[in-house]
């Protein structure tokens, strides 16, 4: 199992590649596409992130002590973004992705997305995914 | 004619770069840009006359008293109003029409009838479900064609003796309708129901002359007229002012004060309780005088031409889709391109130094009757181009090409 700081170090790499920020939102547009979908019953008024202007649900599950994140967004660069904190965030231990921060997302170039006011709400998907793990980690203790 | 560079030339930000590029600012319905001639209005003022007005006897507050009074004659001639006192000073549409709310909150009766459209701003639609609460009144919609425009039949059979106010926007925010208020007008005064008009998507394009249309109420923000923002004003019929309570308590408002009893001053300063945004109206003034001195007639017919050749151009676009077409309406285009989410063209844009609307602009009811989460909003001003409109369309055809 690679560990989040590894992932984070994986995408910041990889994002590192691109000169403008064409290539990074079409990279990010991609990332989106494979982006584990959330089961169609969860995608309800209870799974609903709320502070953004598209919709983007999540829901997460405990499987042998590591928590399994599925999303989807009605906006396709809201799914990039989703799937990219899916990807750094899922299939990891409740403790370790309280613990980890989310410095990587200035390192891919995606910082405008970061301000509080932004209407994407990443920060609230960071809340979210955040909320789940403390929920499991309570679960677990 | 229009002298395009001289005006670009007044706005400092407009050669400022987004995202390294040159910006195209497309979102002038929400807040107009301001013209270095009304910066420099407020840089003065805070440089050699700043100082609490209606009260110093003293040089300062004097000059300062004047420059802020002659603000408000100058929006008194603009909206033609007959009195400089019928113009209240507010801190902004919003204001405005929460003062008129509250203060028939006082005058109305369970069974009293308001009647609102379906064009609406919430802060158009909010204030009176609130006094509709608070009165027990009853609040009627006034329903939207396809096309954008309010059905006027509907409107027709709504009215009754039990109606006492209508509230409509002069220009939908969302779509760029112009209403027929005229007819509005005219009809509720059949039924003795007093008008009020949210002119805030108005007035950056038509100059409104509110004797000549014999509407009770207008309201206005300075911020999108290339005044500053947190300064706006309410036009009334002085005899309608006069019938209605203060909204706020406070200095300035009062005539006299004793613990048992405090007697109300007379217009405006009945309404403009506190230390207004004395820079802010003396600024008013001079966006008024620098939207004057280019013409209102003249603004609308560039922008007409803009709204014109913005509309063939993206409608060359495949599947791109506009809400609100009706034949009379403001620079403003609302569109989706097919199933795509206004939220990631409107990021693209961004990226692309284009500065668009997203979103459901306040207006969710609007949204609703679409059956769309939202649009994407491009709304144009006379200091805009058309190569700015072709930097818009290339740029919506290359976010579609890179969402698909």
């Amino acid at each position: 199992m690679k560990t989040i700081e590894a992932i984070q170090e994986e995408l910041i790499e990889e994002f590192s590649l691109f000169e403008d920020w064409m290539q990074r939102y079409e990279y990010m547009i991609d990332l989106g596409k494979s982006l584990p979908l959330i089961d169609a019953a969860y995608k309800n008024e209870d799974h609903i992130i709320k502070g953004c202007q598209s919709k983007v649900w999540v829901h997460a599950d405990l499987k042998e002590d590591l928590i399994q994140f599925t999303a989807d967004s009605d906006a396709i660069i809201t799914k990039g973004i989703i799937a990219i904190l899916i990807r750094v965030f899922s299939n990891q231990p409740p403790k370790a992705i309280l613990e980890a921060n989310t410095d990587f997302i200035d390192k891919i170039g995606l910082k405008e997305h970061l301000s509080p006011t932004r209407a994407n709400g990443l920060v609230s998907m960071i809340k979210q995914i955040k909320m789940y793990a403390v929920a499991y980690q309570t679960q677990l203790n | 004619m229009l002298d395009i560079k001289k005006i670009r030339a007044d706005f400092p930000i407009l050669s400022r770069k987004v995202n390294g590029q040159d910006l195209v600012y497309f979102d002038n319905a929400a807040t107009s840009q301001t013209p270095q001639q009304v910066i420099d209005v407020i840089v003065d003022y805070y440089s050699r006359l700043n100082a609490n007005i209606h009260r110093g006897v003293h040089r300062l507050s004097q000059e300062a008293t004047d420059a802020y009074e002659q603000a408000r004659i100058t929006i008194q001639k603009h909206f033609n109003a007959a009195q400089p006192y019928e113009i209240i000073l507010t801190s902004g549409t919003t204001e405005s029409i929460n003062l008129i709310a509250s203060g028939y909150s006082t005058l109305l009766e369970a069974g009293d009838q308001l009647i609102i459209s379906a064009l609406e701003h919430h802060s158009n639609i909010v204030p009176w479900q609130m006094l509709c609460e608070k009165t027990g009144a009853e609040l009627k919609v006034i329903p939207m064609t396809l096309n954008g425009t309010l059905d006027m039949e509907a409107y027709e059979n709504m009215l009754n003796s039990k109606t006492k106010l209508v509230f409509v926007n002069h220009v939908s925010n969302a779509l760029g309708t112009v209403n027929p208020i005229e007819e509005i007008i005219n009809k509720a005064h059949a039924y003795n129901a007093k008008v009020l008009l949210d002119g805030a998507q108005a007035c950056p394009h038509i100059k409104p002359d509110v004797q000549a249309l014999d509407v009770d109420f207008y309201v206005a923000s300075a911020h999108k007229l290339c005044g500053p923002t947190g300064v706006g004003m309410l036009y009334g019929k002085s005899e309608l002012l006069e019938t209605l309570p203060p909204y706020q308590g406070g200095g300035e408002m009062i005539a006299t004060v004793t613990f048992e009893k405090t007697t109300y001053a007379d217009l405006p300063h009945k309404f403009e309780a506190g230390t207004p945004n004395i820079a802010g109206g003396i600024a008013f003034g001079a966006a008024l005088d620098y939207m004057n001195g280019i013409g209102m007639d003249t603004i609308a017919r560039y922008e007409a031409e803009l709204l014109d050749y913005a509309t063939a151009e993206l409608k060359k676009i495949e599947g791109l889709k506009i809400f609100g077409e009706a034949i009379e309406k403001t620079a403003v285009i609302s569109f989706n391109v097919g199933s795509l989410h206004p939220y990631d063209l409107g990021s693209i844009l961004d990226q692309m130094g284009i500065a668009v609307r997203t979103g459901h602009h306040c207006a969710q009811p609007i949204m609703d009757f679409f059956e769309i989460p939202g649009t994407v909003r491009a709304s144009f001003s006379f200091y805009n181009t058309f190569e700015e409109v072709d930097r818009l369309v290339a740029g919506v055809r290359k976010a579609v090409l890179m969402l698909h």
